[in-house]
């Protein structure tokens, strides 16, 4: 697949304030493959929201490179800002407008000739298409951010962000916009969403980049990345409560829970040997009944907090 | 030129001012109509002529300026602080357009409306006195280019304000005195010379006697010097436009 957004070395500094100056971006490096799905996940202040905005415009870079489409976004703001559709992380709306004359406004703003029949297909497929005529201000929260994507991709754009899309929105309305999402990538739209909903990301992305202090920790195949990572672990219920783990059984590095009746044995998911065997006929010769075992995998979650954290020491 | 684009701001800011319409229209006819009942009728005719106008006339320039100088500059300064005040300048910024742009837009559209009600507060003037509009190109030219450059100015107000006590505050204190002190409701000529030089440190005395030229023939300063000062005004907020949006300055970080 082709690059279809090119970060490289980017830096922003914020400078001024009564803060002084803060490096939001030290020499992010990411690479978009046209048509896919990326998720990008990193904690509060971690530099999501300032990568967008740099790529999109808002925001200047210090320093670096971003090519859309192969278009400098500096020197060509022209032809990539055209490629671009932005659903930003505010609901920022002007409140006595009409649903339809600001999504309209957006398709004009963008170069494009009017193109009612074009709009309005937009808000069917965001299940707008009702509130067309309706203020701004009289809309929920979850249609108000409808509005926002509706706005965006009002002017057709190849490549889509969306910044935090389903903050404030309730669980049906967010598998709706998954499902707006999907239909758009089937499309050929290239979409970056970031979320701290890591359930989203393990849900919709092709790959997920983690971003933390500025920098891009990752960018990994979504399933490849939770296969990498992913522990299991399987938890025994004991018939009886222990007092203490066996000497026998300490190599395999048990836990033993809090009331005694269960033992927890971690190990990689992906190993040959999981000496999940051994163990059970090691606690068997070792007198210990057993009523119930259960396996789990870890998910993008705790793989994540798990990067982090250790990116924060 | 995104042409798509100028269009798209221009209506969308014509349209704030049609969903306001009566209020956009009935404001400037009620306060002309005020200006005209106290100094027209209960003032005026106790005046005596101003270099051959009667008092009444003699206002209506002055009047037409005051409301176009203030009107254009508010709903120029509203129009952009706006959308940075409730973010949705975020769209104006991520899209594919300049800033000659954006300014073309917003400020044409601000100029505009201002050109509007001046025609309104001129046909309602036209109710109450005898007018004679000597030069109407001119009248026009000078009405077109305070619409403009007032708005252009109302429009770097709006870049600059930080609340919406700043958006008021050069509209309040520094252009309804200008104008009051332009020679709206007087004659330079009338003033002591100490006021009298003062005054031509005024721009908007070049302004005012200038538009008023058009209408009557006479004026407080030469015709080419409001000319010049109307000009130099209006390229001088095109220069600090463009350096805003060179530097970023209040609206790109």
């Amino acid at each position: 697949m082709n690059t279809i957004v090119d970060i490289q070395n980017l830096r922003k500094i914020y400078d001024g304030g009564p803060l002084g100056t803060f490096e939001a971006l030290k020499g992010a490096d990411l690479q978009i493959k046209e048509g896919e799905i990326l998720a990008l996940l990193g904690p509060n202040g971690a530099g999501k929201t300032t990568l967008i905005s740099t790529v999109c415009g808002i925001t200047r870079a210090t320093s670096g490179k971003i090519t859309v489409g192969g278009h400098d976004v500096v020197s060509e703001f022209r032809a990539a800002r055209r490629m671009i559709g932005l659903v930003p992380q505010e609901i920022t709306l002007e409140p006595f407008e009409k649903v339809m004359r600001t999504v309209r406004f957006s398709r004009g703003l963008f170069g494009l000739p009017k193109n009612d029949a074009f709009v309005e297909d937009v808000l069917r497929k965001l299940s707008l298409y009702d509130k067309k005529d309706n203020k701004i201000m009289e809309l929920s929260g979850g249609m108000k951010r409808r509005v926002l994507i509706a706005k965006a991709l009002a002017h057709e754009p190849r490549v889509l962000f969306l910044d935090e899309p389903s903050a404030g929105v309730d669980v049906e309305l967010r598998k709706g916009m998954w499902d707006v999402v999907r239909s758009l990538r089937d499309q050929g739209v290239t979409i970056i969403l970031t979320t701290h909903y890591i359930e989203e990301a393990e849900q919709m992305a092709d790959r997920v980049a983690v971003i933390s202090k500025g920098q891009i920790l990752l960018v990994e195949d979504k399933d490849a990345l939770m296969a990498r990572m992913s522990q299991k672990e399987l938890t025994i219920e004991l018939a009886e409560p222990l007092n203490a783990i066996p000497d026998a059984l300490c190599a395999y590095g048990l836990e033993l829970g809090r009331d005694g009746t269960t033992l927890r044995y971690s190990y990689d998911g992906k190993a040959e040997r999981k000496g999940i065997r051994r163990l059970l006929n090691e606690l068997d010769s070792a007198g210990i009944a057993m009523r119930d075992l259960k396996t789990q995998q870890t998910n993008l979650e705790e793989i994540f907090v798990g990067l982090v954290k250790d990116d924060n020491p | 030129m995104n042409w798509q684009a100028v269009k798209a701001i221009y209506y969308f800011e014509m349209a704030r001012f049609f969903r306001t319409l009566l209020q956009s229209f009935l404001s400037p006819v009620l306060s002309t109509s005020l200006y005209f009942v106290v100094f027209g009728a209960a003032i005026g005719s106790r005046m005596q002529e101003v270099d051959g106008v009667p008092y009444g006339a003699f206002i209506v320039p002055g009047l037409i300026m005051l409301s176009v100088m203030t009107q254009a500059t508010s709903n120029a300064s509203f129009g952009i602080y706006f959308p940075k005040f409730i973010g949705t300048i975020y769209e104006l910024l991520s899209a594919p357009v300049n800033f000659l742009e954006i300014v073309i837009g917003y400020v044409g559209a601000a100029a505009t409306k201002a050109l509007f009600i001046g025609v309104v507060i001129l046909i309602t003037a036209a109710l109450f006195v005898d007018l004679t509009i000597q030069a109407p190109l001119a009248m026009l030219a000078f009405l077109v280019l305070t619409c403009l450059s007032f708005a252009l100015m109302g429009f770097i107000i709006g870049i600059w304000a930080g609340n919406f006590e700043q958006l008021q505050l050069v509209p309040l204190l520094v252009v309804t005195p200008l104008v009051f002190l332009g020679g709206s409701f007087y004659s330079i000529s009338m003033l002591p010379p100490v006021w009298q030089a003062i005054s031509y440190f005024n721009p908007v005395v070049y302004l005012i006697s200038g538009f008023r030229w058009a209408f009557f023939g006479i004026a407080d300063v030469p015709i080419g010097l409001g000319l010049l000062a109307i000009t130099t005004f209006t390229a001088a907020c095109i220069g600090a436009i463009w350096w805003i949006f060179r530097t970023g300055w209040r609206i790109r970080q």
